[in-house]
């Protein structure tokens, strides 16, 4: 596994610079309140630099996604949607909904299927992640990516991302057995075309192939 | 949403203890309920207590019955090959309930603290006396068709929203929580509350208080089990109205039965009266249409929701007849 560089927070440069990095270098009384961010939130409110308190908001995230382990300093209230497609540019995964109810951004965590919009970033420290680009071998599809293309599992596409990762649980859990169970288990994937015939087909051939998924 | 501090406890009682410290802290397990509502501005908490390191998750079988850690998944649950032998209806209830995606994610501890689906409590440009005590009601003359027929009050007429907490009344489950005083025990009818004067409550837990664990004694009956859920389309959405029957079926004679009802009231509806109606006599259709007669009692819909009127006794009807194999 290639372990990458550590991301350095986008703002930083930007923000400690001059007088900024001095003043922060010198004040124990901001590496204190650096241990209690509650304090800190109210020392922007009373005059310090908001940016400043986000820097030190920050929590140390040990994740790793597709296979690449990630070594990352994260805001707590950035999602995991966001995590994946803002800050590590896995734009694969969808914002459809940002609120559960439509699975566009639905991705595997430990191997189970999640909706990443509603799960703190922060809250997966030294969890496997797998995305939608983390699926295929190279450039070799996986068999459900395979089946969607043959059976025009999409119209639009947008859906598409999260109708394959969770179609592949679906088929993993033992949940693809038949049409019923198949519309059932996929039922937190809404797709606003209406392509769920052309998605169940996909679905079926490979779990009826029996190959491993 | 809004900035907040982030803590991650590894032990119950430090999580305790750092929620009390301030007064604007949340718990957060699977964070499926509680994100949704940060996002809106519903809840803007200062800080979040992360418990996913506490040990909580273990299911497992005791002298009296079965032991489900707050933290075990509602996925995880609804699997369990103990809670498949002693409770089927629990896993019932919980596979009718949100995606397999929120049930990988979403605890037991978090589902009995789920907030309600009231569009009102989630538009914060509405009155809503849950989301801001005595600012009003706008579901009483509002779009109310997904409200409460039982149970409601002046201030406020939403419902409930789980499945899993319906198996678990008709169960007569145990809630242990924790808190800076040490551990209490609740009966699971006792958790829930009716909204009255505070329907800002939902739940009898005092503040800074942890759900560790529910205990479900061992049932009278596995067999003769349903849970009915009935809803705007096949999956993937909240009940109008769900029903749980455990009934225990000796040479067709009911020998105890227990209903409960979910998507009518502030907390899962027990339904004693009809309980009772059928204790003693055969498992006959006639028997479940009376039954679900005096289920109804008491109840009051509201310009929207006029259909759960009839809605409910059907679906206690069909429930009673799925449990006890009656065509």
């Amino acid at each position: 596994m290639a372990k990458k560089k550590p991301i350095t927070p986008p703002e930083s440069d930007s923000l400690l610079n001059g007088t900024r990095r001095d003043f922060l270098k010198q004040s124990s009384f901001l590496t204190a309140i650096a241990l209690t961010p509650v304090s800190l939130i109210k020392a922007a409110e009373s005059g310090l630099d908001e940016k400043i308190a986000a820097v030190f908001e920050k929590v140390p995230l040990n994740i790793t996604v597709n296979g690449i382990k990630h070594d990352l300093s994260v805001e707590p209230r950035v999602t995991l949607l966001d995590l994946l497609r803002e800050q590590l540019h896995l734009t694969g995964t969808k914002k459809g909904c940002d609120r559960g109810q439509c699975g566009a951004c639905t991705v595997h965590v430990d191997g189970k299927r999640v909706n990443s919009c509603l799960s703190l970033a922060a809250m997966h420290d030294g969890q496997h992640v797998t995305t939608i680009e983390g699926l295929a071998n190279g450039d070799q599809l996986h068999p459900l990516q395979e089946a969607f293309i043959k059976h025009d599992g999409f119209q639009c596409g947008y859906c598409t991302p999260g109708q394959i990762m969770s179609g592949v649980a679906c088929i993993r859990e033992g949940h693809a057995n038949n049409e019923h169970d198949i519309r059932e288990y996929m039922s937190g994937n809404i797709c606003r075309c209406g392509a769920y015939p052309n998605i169940v087909n996909a679905i079926q051939e490979v779990s009826k192939g029996g190959q491993k998924v | 949403m809004n900035q907040f501090q982030y803590v991650r406890p590894t032990e119950q009682t430090s999580a305790v203890k750092s929620f009390v410290k301030d007064a604007n802290t949340q718990f957060i397990a699977g964070g499926t309920n509680l994100i949704d509502l940060m996002k809106m501005g519903v809840v803007t908490p200062d800080r979040l207590v992360d418990i996913n390191r506490l040990p909580l998750k273990e299911i497992k079988k005791t002298t009296t019955g079965i032991h489900i850690g707050a933290l075990a998944l509602n996925s995880q649950v609804a699997e369990s090959s103990l809670i498949l032998q002693h409770h089927p209806v629990l896993a019932l209830a919980l596979n009718a309930g949100a995606s397999p995606q929120l049930r990988n994610m979403a605890t037991v501890g978090g589902n009995m603290l789920q907030r309600t689906r009231c569009g009102y409590f989630f538009d914060t440009s509405m009155p809503c006396n849950k989301r801001q005590p005595g600012s009003g009601c706008g579901a009483i003359e509002g779009i109310n068709r997904m409200h409460a027929i039982f149970g409601a009050s002046e201030s406020c007429i939403a419902v409930h929203p789980s499945d899993m907490c319906v198996a678990l009344a008709a169960l007569d489950a145990t809630v242990t929580v924790l808190g800076l005083k040490g551990e209490r025990r609740i009966p699971f009818a006792d958790f829930h509350r009716l909204p009255g004067d505070h329907p800002e409550h939902d739940n009898t837990l005092q503040k800074g208080e942890l759900i560790l664990a529910i205990d479900i004694p061992d049932a009278p009956a596995t067999k003769n089990v349903a849970y009915l859920k009935v809803r705007d389309r096949t999956s993937y959405a909240f009940a109008l109205v769900s029903v749980a029957a455990v009934l225990n079926i000796e040479g067709g004679i009911i020998k105890s039965a227990r209903l409960a009802m979910g998507g009518v009231a502030h907390k899962p509806w027990r339904l004693h009266e009809a309980e009772k109606s059928l204790i003693g006599k055969p498992a006959t259709l006639d028997n479940f249409k009376q039954a679900s007669q005096i289920a109804m009692q008491g109840a009051k819909a509201y310009k929207y929701n006029q259909f759960k009127l009839k809605l409910g006794p059907n679906t206690i009807v069909q429930a009673l007849k799925t449990a006890a194999g009656v065509a």
